[in-house]
Order: C-alpha cells, then sequence, then structure tokens
C-alpha cells in the first residue's frame, strides 16, 4: 500500500485536530531563529565576494606605512599594468570657525581602478558615476563630514596650510565600501596637493597604496615578483584577501549570533521531547487500534515517522520564510554599520536552517516514534498496558549528538564550538540542578496561605519533571535577556565610574619639536596649566639579543601584527604616574635601557634583562630591558609600551603627543588651536566613545533581537508543557468543580502554579546573570563588580506576573469543561 | 464431530494462559478448546474475572498463550510473527470494543476508512461512507467522535468493524457502555450485518439479552469452559 499518501492523511488529520502545532511552533520559531542570523551573514559575505575587486579598488594593492620605492610602480608599468596611488590618514579639516577630524585620502590619477567614485553636487541630492578625481585645489566631502563642518558648495576648506575648496558630495568610494565601525568622515583630494599641507611630517601615521590593474595572469605574475620584495612594513593584498578585518569581523559576529540562535534550538529540543512525549500519550490507543485493524509494526512506525518527517519539512520552510523576514530587520540594524549594498541572500542557509528542523525533530521524536511501534495490540482490550519499557538520556543520543554538531558547525571551530558546548549544556544542567533544589525547597514549605495557593504551588512539587523543564527553559531565556537588558548598562556605568570626572577627552597628535613651546604658550595664553607634551619616536623591532624577529616566529595573530608594524617610543626621566613596576628596577644612570608594558611584553616573549634592536628611519639603537611596567590603560592618559631611558632617543626625529581634559563649555578652544597649528590633528574621545557606543548599542539591539526568538520559544515550552498537563488537569479541575471549588479557587490555583514557576525561573535567570556578570567583571574587563539587589527580585516579579498570566491564558479552557462529561470520558 | 479445520473459521486448541501474580502463578485459561464455524454466532458469557477478554484477545492474536494453539482460517496464529499476526487479523478479523475505540483525531468517516486506507483499498472514503449509511449515521459522517453519542459511536465502530469485510467479528461487551434501549438498536444492527456479510459472531458479554440471539452459549468459569448450550 502507498504508505506515503496515508501519512500525508494522516498527518492533515492530526494537524487538524491540533496534535502537532507545539511541535511546529517550535520548529518554526528555532529555524527562524537560525535562518535569520544564516541569511545575513550570508547576504554581508556575498556583498564582499561580489565586490572584491570593488573593495579593494584594484586587482591588487601594495599597501605601505612608508612612502614606496618608484622601482616597483616601474615594474608594474613595463608588464603593461596600470597603476594608481593613494595615500591616507586622519586631520583635523576647518571650515570658518568649525574643525572637525577627517580621514584624509589624495589619490592619483586612474583612481580608482576597478570600481567607480560617485558623486552629488549636495548632500542628498541624487548622484552620479565620476570618472574624474577630485581636480587639484578642490575636495570632495562625504555627507556627514559635510554636515559636521557646515559647508557650502565651494566653500573654501583648510587642510594643513592648504586651501581646497569644496566641489562635491562623496557618495560611493570602491574602497570604502563595506568599511566596518566608520569612525571619522571621508575627505578625497587629490594627491598633488599633498605637500602644500605640510601634513607629511615625522610621526605622522600615514598608509600609502599603489593599486595596480590588468590582466589576471599579469597581475599573479607581478604579484609573485612583488611578494619576493616586500620590505618590513609592506604587504600585498588581493583580491581574494580584500578587507582581512572585515571579514574577520563577519565571521565573529556569525558565530556569536549564530550561537545566540542556537540557544532556541536547545530549548527547541526540550518542547519536541515535551510535544512528542504527549503525542506518544494519547497515540498508544490508536497505534493499539492500528494494530488490531492489521498494521504491522513497520508500517506504524513508516507512518509516523513519514508524518513526522513531513511536519519537520513544512515547519522548518515556514521557518525559513520567516527567517528570511527576520534577517532584514537585522540588516536594519546592523546594515548601517556594514556601509555596503547588500545583495539577496543565497540559499545555503535555507538548506542549514532545514538540517537544523529535522536534527531536532528527528533526534528527539525518534525514541517516542519507537516507542509506538511497540504497544501491544492487547492495550484495546487491557488500556493498562503501555509501551514496554522506559528509555533514558541515551534514547536521546542521537538528538544530543545532532544538537553538537549544529553547535560545532555553526561555531566554524572546534575549540570555540567545544566551549559553547560545554557552555551550553552546563548552563542548561546548572539551571536545571537550581529548579530541581528551589523545587525541592518549595515542596517543603507549607504555606499559611488560601487552599488555591496551597494546591498550585503543591502541583509545581508534584509535577516535578515538567516543572524542572519549564523553569529551565524560561530561566535560560529570561537570563539572556536579564544580561543585555540590565547586565550590560550595570557593566557600562561600572566602567564609567572608575574614569575620574577630569580624565583627559581630547588627544592631539602631530605636534612638532618647533610647537612644543608655542603650545605651551598657547595654554598659558588662555590660563590653562600646559599638559604635558610626550615626545614620540616611531621605530620597528628589528631584533632581540641579536636574533631578527620574523613575522612566522609569532604563533599569535596579535604578535605577528605588533612585530610588523612601527612602534611608538618615548623616553622619560621618571615612571609616569599612572604606571606600576611589576618587575626590575627603573634606571640606573649610564646605560642604555628600556621600560615595556609588561601585556606586550608577554606576548612578543621579552623578558627582564634581553637586549632590543630597533630600527628608527635608517638608523638603530640597541637598548636593554630594565623594567616591565603595568599601564592602566583605561585612564585615557597618553601611554607607551616601550619607554627609554634618556640619552636614547633624543637624537632620532620625534613629534609630541599629548592629552587633556577640555571642559564642556571650552569647545571654541579647539577651533582657535586647530587655526594656529593647522597641522595638528586632534581627536575627540568623547565622539569616538560614542561612535564605539551606537556600534556597541546596534549590535546589542541585533542580539536582542536574536534572543527574541529564545524568548518566543520560552513561551513554546510553556505551552507545550502545559499541553503535556492538560489532560491530567481537566480531569483534576473536574473532580475539584465537583468537590465544589469555585472557578476564582481554580483561577487562583492556576495562576499559583504558573506564577511559582514564573517565580523560580526569575531567580534562576537573575542569579545566573549575576554569575555571568560577576565572572565579566572581574575575569574579563577588569572592573569592580557591583551585585545589582534589584536583579532578582525584578527577575522573579517578572517571571511571576509574565508566566503566571501565559499560565492562565493557556489553561482557560479547561475550566469551561462541564465536569461530569469529563469524568465520563476518563473513565 | 467430524471435521477439518478447514470448516471452522477459528479453532482454539487446548488453549492455556498463565500469569505469575503476586509470585504465584495463576491460570486464566486451562487447556481450553473451541470452535466456531463460518457464519455462526457465539456469546461467550462469565463473570468478572473468568478469562472472557483473554479468550478473545487470544483469538484475535492480540496476546499469546502459555501453551496450545489458535488456527485462524486454518493458519496456526502462534507460530506467526508478530506482523504476521497483524496482517492476517488486517485481512480476516475485525473488531468491536465497549470503549469504542475511535480515533479521537479523525471524523466518523475517517474512523471507518482507516482499516480500508491500511489494507490498500482504492476507493476507501466511497466505500466507507456506504458503510456508514448502513449503520444509518449518513448524515453524522463529519463528527468527531466526541460530537457523537455512545450509541452513534458504537454504530460508527461497528460500521468500521465491517467495513473490510471481515470473516470473523470479535465483539467485547458491545453493549456494555450503552443503556438498553440503545444496546438493544446495536444488537439489531450488529445480527443484521452478521447475517448480510455471512461473518463468524463472537462476543464477549454480561448482557443475557444479547447472548440469547446467538446461536450458540458458552460459559466460561475460572478458565473453564463449563458449560456449553445449543
Amino acid at each position: 500500500m502507498n504508505s506515503f499518501a496515508l501519512s500525508l492523511r494522516m498527518l492533515r488529520r492530526e494537524w487538524r485536530a491540533g496534535e502537532l502545532r507545539v511541535l511546529a511552533a517550535a520548529l518554526v520559531i528555532a529555524v527562524a531563529s537560525v535562518t535569520s542570523v544564516g541569511f545575513f551573514t550570508d547576504r554581508v559575505g556575498r556583498a564582499l565576494a561580489q565586490q572584491a575587486n570593488r573593495l579593494l579598488g584594484a586587482d591588487l594593492a601594495l599597501i605601505a606605512d612608508h612612502p614606496l620605492d618608484a622601482g616597483i610602480e616601474r615594474e608594474a608599468l613595463r608588464r603593461g599594468l596600470r597603476t594608481a596611488h593613494t595615500l591616507s590618514f586622519p586631520s583635523m579639516v576647518l571650515h570658518g570657525e568649525r574643525a572637525h577630524l577627517a580621514e584624509i585620502k589624495a589619490v592619483s590619477r586612474n583612481y580608482p581602478l576597478r570600481g567607480q567614485l560617485r558623486v552629488a553636487p549636495l548632500p542628498y541630492a541624487p548622484d552620479r558615476a565620476s570618472s574624474e578625481i577630485p581636480a587639484a585645489g578642490t575636495a570632495w566631502l562625504d555627507e556627514r563630514l559635510f554636515k559636521q563642518l557646515d559647508a557650502g558648495a565651494g566653500a573654501g576648506l583648510e587642510v594643513g596650510t592648504s586651501h581646497l575648496a569644496v566641489s562635491a558630495v562623496l557618495t560611493q568610494e570602491p574602497d570604502r565600501a563595506g568599511v566596518l565601525f566608520n569612525i571619522a568622515p571621508r575627505l578625497l583630494m587629490n594627491i598633488q596637493d599633498i605637500p602644500a599641507t605640510g601634513l607629511i611630517q615625522e610621526g605622522s601615521r600615514i598608509s600609502y597604496r599603489l593599486l595596480v590593474a590588468g590582466e589576471v595572469g599579469t597581475v599573479e605574475l607581478f604579484r609573485a615578483w612583488a611578494a619576493t620584495r616586500l620590505k618590513r612594513g609592506e604587504r600585498l593584498e588581493g583580491v581574494s584577501d580584500a578587507r582581512p578585518e572585515i571579514r574577520a569581523a563577519l565571521a565573529r559576529a556569525e558565530h556569536f549570533l549564530g550561537l545566540a540562535a542556537l540557544t532556541s534550538i536547545i530549548l527547541a529540543a526540550v518542547a519536541v521531547v515535551m510535544a512528542t512525549r504527549r503525542f506518544m500519550a494519547r497515540h498508544l490507543d490508536n497505534c493499539a487500534v492500528l494494530r488490531c485493524l492489521g498494521a504491522q509494526q513497520r508500517l506504524i512506525f513508516r507512518l509516523y515517522l513519514i508524518q513526522f518527517l513531513l511536519l519537520g519539512l513544512a515547519a522548518s520552510l515556514v521557518g525559513c520564510l520567516l527567517g528570511y523576514l527576520g534577517q532584514m530587520v537585522l540588516a536594519q540594524r546592523l546594515g548601517s554599520i556594514v556601509s555596503a549594498e547588500l545583495p539577496l541572500p543565497s540559499m545555503l542557509p535555507a538548506v542549514q536552517g532545514i538540517l537544523t528542523g529535522m536534527v531536532t525533530l528527528l533526534g528527539f521524536s525518534l525514541p517516542f516514534l519507537q516507542q509506538l511501534k511497540h504497544v501491544p495490540a492487547l492495550r484495546v482490550l487491557r488500556r493498562e498496558l503501555g509501551p514496554p519499557g522506559r528509555f533514558g538520556l541515551i534514547g536521546f543520543g542521537l538528538g544530543l549528538a545532532g544538537i553538537s554538531g549544529l553547535v560545532l558547525w555553526q561555531a566554524g571551530d572546534v575549540r570555540l564550538g567545544g566551549y559553547a558546548l560545554v557552555g551550553l549544556f552546563a548552563a542548561t544542567l546548572a539551571a536545571a540542578l537550581l529548579a530541581l533544589l528551589l523545587i525541592r525547597a518549595l515542596s517543603g514549605i507549607r504555606l499559611q496561605a488560601s487552599a488555591s495557593w496551597r494546591y498550585g504551588l503543591a502541583n509545581i512539587a508534584r509535577r516535578a519533571g515538567g516543572s524542572v523543564a519549564q523553569v529551565s527553559a524560561f530561566s535560560l531565556g529570561m537570563l539572556m535577556l536579564l544580561l543585555l537588558a540590565v547586565v550590560r548598562g550595570d557593566l557600562m556605568q561600572s566602567w564609567q565610574s572608575t574614569l575620574p570626572a577630569e580624565a583627559p577627552n581630547r588627544f592631539i597628535i602631530n605636534i612638532q619639536p618647533d610647537q612644543v613651546e608655542l603650545l605651551r604658550g598657547f595654554f598659558h595664553d588662555r590660563h590653562i596649566p600646559p599638559p604635558v607634551l610626550y615626545p614620540m619616536v616611531r621605530a620597528r623591532l628589528l631584533a632581540v639579543n641579536g636574533k631578527p624577529v620574523a613575522t612566522g616566529e609569532y604563533p599569535d595573530e596579535r604578535a605577528q601584527r605588533l612585530v610588523e608594524r612601527e612602534f611608538n617610543l618615548s623616553w622619560s626621566d621618571r615612571l609616569p604616574g599612572d604606571n606600576q613596576l611589576v618587575a626590575g628596577k627603573w634606571w640606573v644612570p649610564g646605560s642604555a635601557q628600556l621600560s615595556v608594558e609588561e601585556g606586550i611584553a608577554k606576548t612578543l616573549a621579552i623578558k627582564l634583562g634581553d637586549e632590543l634592536t630597533y630600527g628608527v628611519g635608517g638608523a638603530t639603537f640597541i637598548a636593554r630591558v630594565a623594567n616591565l611596567r603595568k599601564v592602566g590603560w583605561d585612564s585615557f592618559r597618553v601611554n607607551f609600551f616601550v619607554v627609554a631611558s634618556p640619552g636614547v632617543l633624543e637624537k632620532f626625529p620625534a613629534s609630541y603627543i599629548t592629552s587633556f581634559h577640555l571642559p564642556d563649555t571650552q569647545g571654541g578652544l579647539l577651533d582657535e588651536m586647530v587655526k594656529a597649528f593647522p597641522n595638528l590633528t586632534v581627536i575627540d574621545v568623547a565622539a569616538v566613545m560614542n561612535e564605539v557606543r551606537t556600534i556597541m548599542d546596534r549590535v546589542a539591539s541585533a542580539v536582542e533581537f536574536v534572543f527574541l526568538f529564545t524568548w518566543l520559544m520560552g513561551f513554546t515550552v510553556l505551552y507545550a508543557a502545559i499541553a503535556a498537563t492538560r489532560d491530567e488537569r481537566v480531569y483534576e479541575t473536574a473532580i475539584l468543580r465537583t468537590l465544589g471549588a469555585s472557578r476564582r479557587q481554580l483561577l487562583a490555583g492556576l495562576f499559583a502554579e504558573f506564577a511559582g514557576i514564573g517565580l523560580l525561573a526569575g531567580l534562576v535567570a537573575a542569579l545566573g546573570a549575576s554569575g555571568t556578570s560577576y565572572f565579566l567583571s572581574t575575569r574579563i574587563l577588569s572592573l569592580p563588580y557591583v551585585f545589582n539587589f534589584w536583579l532578582p527580585p525584578a527577575g522573579m516579579l517578572a517571571g511571576a506576573v509574565v508566566i503566571g498570566l501565559a499560565g492562565i491564558a493557556g489553561c482557560y479552557s479547561v475550566l469551561n469543561q462541564p465536569p461530569l462529561q469529563t469524568i465520563r470520558d476518563s473513565s | 464431530m467430524n471435521v477439518s479445520p478447514k470448516d471452522f473459521i477459528v479453532q482454539a486448541i487446548a488453549l492455556t494462559k498463565q500469569v505469575t501474580s503476586e509470585g504465584a502463578p495463576l491460570i486464566i485459561l486451562d487447556r481450553l478448546d473451541f470452535s466456531a464455524s463460518p457464519g455462526e454466532s457465539v456469546a461467550v458469557l462469565g463473570a468478572s474475572g473468568s478469562g472472557k477478554s483473554t479468550l478473545l484477545g487470544l483469538l484475535a492474536g492480540l496476546d499469546v498463550p502459555t501453551s496450545g494453539k489458535v488456527l485462524l482460517d486454518g493458519a496456526d496464529l502462534f507460530a506467526l510473527d508478530e506482523d504476521g499476526r497483524a496482517a492476517l487479523r488486517g485481512r480476516l478479523v475485525g473488531f468491536v470494543f465497549q470503549s469504542f475505540q475511535l480515533l479521537p483525531a479523525l471524523t466518523a468517516l475517517e474512523n471507518v476508512m482507516l482499516p480500508l486506507e491500511l489494507a490498500g483499498v482504492k476507493g476507501a472514503r466511497v466505500e466507507a461512507g456506504a458503510a456508514l449509511k448502513r449503520v444509518g449515521l449518513a448524515q453524522r459522517a463529519s463528527h468527531y467522535p466526541r460530537q457523537l453519542s455512545g450509541g452513534e459511536q458504537q454504530r460508527v465502530a461497528i460500521a468500521r468493524a465491517f467495513s473490510v469485510n471481515p470473516r470473523l467479528l470479535l465483539a467485547d461487551e458491545p453493549t456494555g457502555n450503552l443503556d438498553s434501549a440503545t444496546g438493544g438498536r446495536i444488537i439489531d444492527l450488529l445480527f443484521r450485518l452478521n447475517e448480510e456479510h455471512g461473518t463468524t459472531l463472537i462476543l464477549v458479554t454480561h448482557d443475557e439479552r444479547l447472548a440469547q440471539r446467538c446461536q450458540r452459549r458458552l460459559h466460561l468459569d475460572r478458565g473453564v469452559l463449563v458449560q456449553e448450550q445449543t
């Protein structure tokens, strides 16, 4: 016979009877949760892939922190490749009285080699593609800078010592599309105007790029040629390795959001277990009748298996659709950080979602379906006969293995996945154990309360298994929400309170030696105590104890980056105020010595007494590590990783840096300063912090959105739990009715039970959130931990009210059943 | 009587069922012999606990005996495995229960369709509709069991039992949950269909009225057939 067609018909009937709705809801939510993240990260990933060479503005870029050797460009041209130059750095830009920090990019003819520039005459006016670059003497500003400087078309700007006229609004620039964390706005200018700005000075942090484009094969050959000639501080970036920082950030976002989404899968497994167990209990008779009617065991199993497969597939598809809608919310919340146009997603996340749904459903329902197969046919005559035996955790081995596989897959890394897995299971187990303890304690308490409340609370203990599952499920969902809603704010506040009120809020960099006295005078004239100016020399670490450093020797990625780039070194005769010696002694007169920050010493495996060789320009110097320091980085004072003893660095060209507190009332001071010293770059810490906070808020709101699914899933579990005990409740309610219980008493009993569960879940969640917050503050963020006394009562109250009401809503119809009919049906 | 096994639709030979109760063996059926011919109607009477339901369960192969045999249409039921017995049952046996045993999620029509669907019969819906019509419930086809009275539910169960044209119909207290007037109508229906289909009817009952309608009445007392009336 055609068991597929029969299964389909049976499925339709079961669905109509409402037997499968909880299962379907659990799967829909779980799959929606996973696919919303999947679709979103897929879109960003595809944007990166599709725009790879446009993101680079070329087929290949040679990036350096110093001017490039002209021989390289000659070779590229000789090979018939096209080239262009760019140069970028942060600098202040002035328009009349207004000054703002901008990311300056100066470009040569031919730029960009791939992709296009788009400009508009005015902010928000329709834009057009431009094949030109800004003419000499002009600049294009992005919309943000346009507004911040209050500039109009043709307005005169001061950049360093040069004057530029605003000629257009820059709306699109290929190698900026997709940049995460755009902190400073953009000014695009012609590279010919750079010398006039006077901004290329000692200590300026400038990124030089040589862009190359042409035939794929020629570019590859050129790449191979150039790769062997790279000097320190130079690297090649091709289409495939474009924007590694975005790729890394995307991978992190994908893993983190993905793991967040998986919490709803774990809860879905709980809902599947509860709902299938009820399904099995209610289908024991059906199976016995089917057996009586001649159905073979294999057929019964196949019929239910096909039904579940079809249900899983349908629910997963609906989940994918919802996930698709969900990713639009994520794109809206996070999309502004990723400033690229997002293409449509591929179907891969849908496949991943469907697989997730099926693994969860089958992994946790198969043991029950297997049980159904073993229902004895004799049950039609003897109701007391159930399926043989019980199965323990082993029965769910397949499901647990499946979920573990999903977690590892989502994490994309065995170690991270392993941590997540252990963490998730430990959290679930801890929540369950705590719930069990609380429920035990509750059953010991004999409340001097009304009969309804006693009855309701006694029910929690009586249905201990179900109650533990419900409390755990809710507490996990609430834990996440409490962490995001309350603990995040607490941590932020705790961090802000560690900052002194007068903490520096402005940094000035690029101060030239001849400006030091002038700047001090500038502060003095305005009756402001001049801040300490620290000398700064850019140097590269060449060797440790005579052995040249090579990036390949450091397994740590951060260490590789640190040895690759130039350090800012300073010198001082005294230990800086907020630093603390942790090893060695401050200067011993006579020899060349260095003081190294303990963190970087550890990363680069530098020990006390090591001899470090540094290169500054063409020259080198050698000094011994005399001590290690601990630095309070969050003081916002100027600090250096490496400080030399006096007499070591003075002979090298230096620039100066300082930080100071600028009261809000003296904003005009900055404009005056930048006017007097146009080459100075002033960094507004508050503005940077605000940007960072905005980004954090956006990320948090995206995470909150993902946890919304967890919360919805919590209600599905509640509903599953209510449904699981519904038959029992109907009978009990009927008995209580015949004993004279009023409707009000029954409602009070139900409310007591569910509010009790909510109370316990709130308590478990609040304790969990406090524990997590303690761990984050003390172990990761090094902040003093402050216990939030409001967290437990708030969590308990919220849990009691929300879950109490939801529980009543779920059971309300039970109260309307005439008791006599109920009792007759049950007998 | 000298007949070959083939002449009986069902035959029990030295059927024994023994269980262990509180550590002591308890004999429920004791070397019982019994047979029923095609088209015959047999009532099995007896007090509670006399072994009536156990006998019915064994005749249908729903349970396995401690020893002895049951031949269903000549086939040794307990030489088959569980699935083999189910297949034979699907082909030959129909059931009517005291508690109706309708599937609550299915409508009356769908309940009747179920055995036809299991047997892979084409046009199950039409046949089931006709079966419901024969029991006078054509108007209630789309109702769920909970929307039907006890008597109506039992009529659906009877329609379901006869829908596959079984050669043997086993009924366990078919009027046990019904008032006497409704029970009477159910009895009429059962015997009318029994006649129309030429089915062998074996029913277990306390109901003397029902037993009187049968051609043969067996009394079961503590696992032994003590009296046979014809």
